[in-house]
């Protein structure tokens, strides 16, 4: 556990390099990429003395380091103010977002990958795997389209932007979110359901399945209580990988739905060339990734007794 | 070469040609390989078909609805929505295929580098591909564009980068399989040259997968243009790109002009289940 927690740490130290690198080097000079080609190099001067930009990199970098390590997430070049109160309004939002769409695909992906699996190689399988594949490939803007077309301007069932008013309670804010949460929905489904269906084939064809079976047990009480158990393993871990996807899903999805979360403020940011906003914004899914990784393999390794006794060892 | 026998050259010739008649039987890949091709086609010689100029505005003709004359109708600027779906293939098709290539070209180096060296080496590599995939693509071109500037060839190489980690990590640990193995092996001990080991003892045990993992990334490379595209940072106006023709007139959508969006919506979900479906007949087959 410790080696994974150093490996993570290492993970998430040379992501900050690249992202550094991506705002900071990529654009050779910061005030000129903001002001744009044609700005007085007075004015570009100033600006870049101001934000700090004609500083040694390395001093740039371990400035930058260390106030994220202290909390202070620099002040945006955009609003003119400290990009931390963006940033945590911005995940909170997100976070609805992505709750709605894990509370619907988790258990929708996980029944279709022990249906599919139980009917190995029969219809219902090859749709539930054609089906599954083509809705976690098309791009969440499309179906997104097509949703809003659907059901938000013919049907008129859900409102087309999940912007809601200030003083929305809970229900209207999930009633809000249900429509954009569906494409990412169908981007998951695939996923999840390909991995339960594949853990409960393993489950199904081990030695303590055929066991439970010849003792007696019935069918339904065997597929609870021994396949079912075992095909879930690996699809924790999968829920953990695919939160990367999810996130780049938010991006286009908030943007689509007009919603204030971390993907409208990276690709605001981005527009506006707001590289300290663009920076913490990307850094924040960095370590949100290594953070959700590392608590996939201990939630992994507590479920998986076979993991958790060799660690004590 | 001549005094081998006939049959040692020919062996892997029949089961090549076994897997290519199994692969037309599937039913997966011959419906994908339809709806490809059909893209194909239209990129191809799209602009000599369409019956209006994709390009040519015509304001007093402007949002109609689907009919004869204009079968998709018309969008915003007039310009008529069915030439413009189709020549849209266009820029998408050239764009993503070589991003793909490219960054199978990249994987394929790295991961059989990674694979045959191990060690520090392979650690070392390891940890930066983990950096990498610990960001979505569409946030690592958000970035790199910001940083770099809106441009087809950027769209491209970002891309092809941060692909490449996820082609070499299917290569290396195909390649962890082969390096034990007794042929590579005998041609260490014939002292061939470390290049000559990866790329022509090494590299053709591994094709499989790599054509596989370079199919599903065709897919993935499409998915990610028109995103991108969508989101203004991709293709450029005025192509009838898919994507970017979507975040023109998504603005509009409550208005009813649903036809502005829905074809164009329809083809990028065509092409993108089409080359999937490719790629899963593909897999089928090789694991068969």
């Amino acid at each position: 556990m410790l080696r994974r927690l150093l490996l993570a740490l290492l993970t998430l130290w040379l992501l900050s390099v690249l992202i550094f690198a991506g705002g900071h080097l990529l654009p050779g000079n910061v005030g000129r990429a903001m002001l744009g080609p044609f700005a007085d190099p007075v004015a570009v001067q100033v600006l870049n003395h101001e934000m700090g930009t004609d500083r040694p990199v390395v001093v740039q970098y371990a400035d930058w380091i260390a106030g994220f390590l202290t909390g202070d997430l620099g002040q945006s070049y955009a609003y003119r103010s400290p990009v931390a109160p963006f940033l945590v309004t911005a995940l909170l939002n997100s976070a609805k977002l992505a709750a709605v769409a894990f509370v619907l695909v988790v258990p929708l992906g996980i029944f279709g990958g022990v249906v599919a699996a139980l009917y190995r190689g029969r219809a219902a399988d090859r749709i539930l795997s054609v089906v599954g594949l083509s809705a976690t490939v098309v791009p969440e803007f499309v179906s997104g389209i097509v949703l809003i077309l659907i059901f938000g301007v013919w049907l008129r069932w859900f409102p087309i932007s999940a912007t809601w008013r200030g003083d929305a309670g809970p229900f209207t804010q999930l009633y809000h979110l249900i429509l954009p949460s569906i494409p990412l929905v169908l981007i998951l489904f695939g996923y999840i359901a390909r991995m339960a269906r594949a853990g409960t084939i393993n489950a199904l064809d081990a030695d303590y399945t055929r066991t439970a079976i010849l003792k007696g047990l019935s069918y339904p009480q065997v597929i609870w209580r021994h396949v079912l158990r075992n095909a879930l393993l690996p699809t924790i871990s999968v829920i953990a990988t695919q939160t990367v996807y999810l996130i780049g899903g938010l991006v286009v999805i908030e943007i689509l739905f007009h919603y204030q979360g971390i993907g409208s403020l990276i690709f605001t940011a981005a527009k506006k060339k707001d590289f300290p906003m663009l920076q913490a914004g990307v850094m924040a899914i960095g370590a949100l990734f290594a953070l959700t990784t590392f608590l996939a393999d201990l939630l992994y390794a507590r479920l998986n007794p076979r993991i958790r006794f060799a660690d004590q060892k | 070469m001549t005094d081998l026998p006939a049959t040692e050259g020919a062996a892997p010739h029949v089961t090549w040609r076994d897997d290519v008649r199994r692969l037309l039987r599937s039913a997966t890949f011959d419906v994908g390989a339809v709806i490809v091709l059909f893209w194909v086609g239209c990129a191809l010689f799209g602009p000599s078909l369409v019956p209006y100029d994709p390009f040519a505005d015509d304001l007093l003709n402007s949002l109609l609805p689907p009919s004869s004359q204009h079968w998709f109708g018309t969008d915003q600027l007039g310009r008529d929505v069915f030439s413009r779906v189709i020549v849209g293939a266009r820029d998408i098709l050239m764009i993503a295929p070589v991003a793909t290539l490219l960054s199978t070209f990249l994987g394929t180096a790295l991961g059989l580098t990674m694979g045959y060296f191990g060690g520090l080496v392979d650690e070392a590599l390891s940890r930066i591909v983990d950096a990498i995939l610990a960001l979505p693509t569409v946030i690592v071109a958000l970035l790199a564009l910001t940083a770099l500037g809106t441009s087809a060839t950027t769209v491209l190489v970002v891309i092809a980068f941060s692909f490449a980690p996820v082609i070499a990590r299917t290569v290396r640990a195909a390649v962890l399989t082969e390096v034990g193995c007794d042929y590579v092996a005998a041609a260490e001990l014939r002292r061939e040259n470390t290049l000559y080991i990866l790329f022509v003892e090494i590299l053709p045990n591994v094709l499989s997968p790599i054509l596989v993992e370079t199919t599903v990334r065709l897919g993935y490379a499409i998915f990610t243009v028109a995103t991108l595209s969508f989101i203004g940072f991709g293709i450029q106006p005025p192509s009838p790109d898919w994507g970017l023709s979507i975040s023109a007139n998504y603005g509009m959508i409550g208005g009813g002009f649903w036809w502005t969006v829905l074809f164009d919506s329809m083809a990028i979900a065509s092409l993108v289940v089409g080359i999937n479906l490719v790629a899963d007949g593909i897999e089928s087959t090789l694991n068969d």
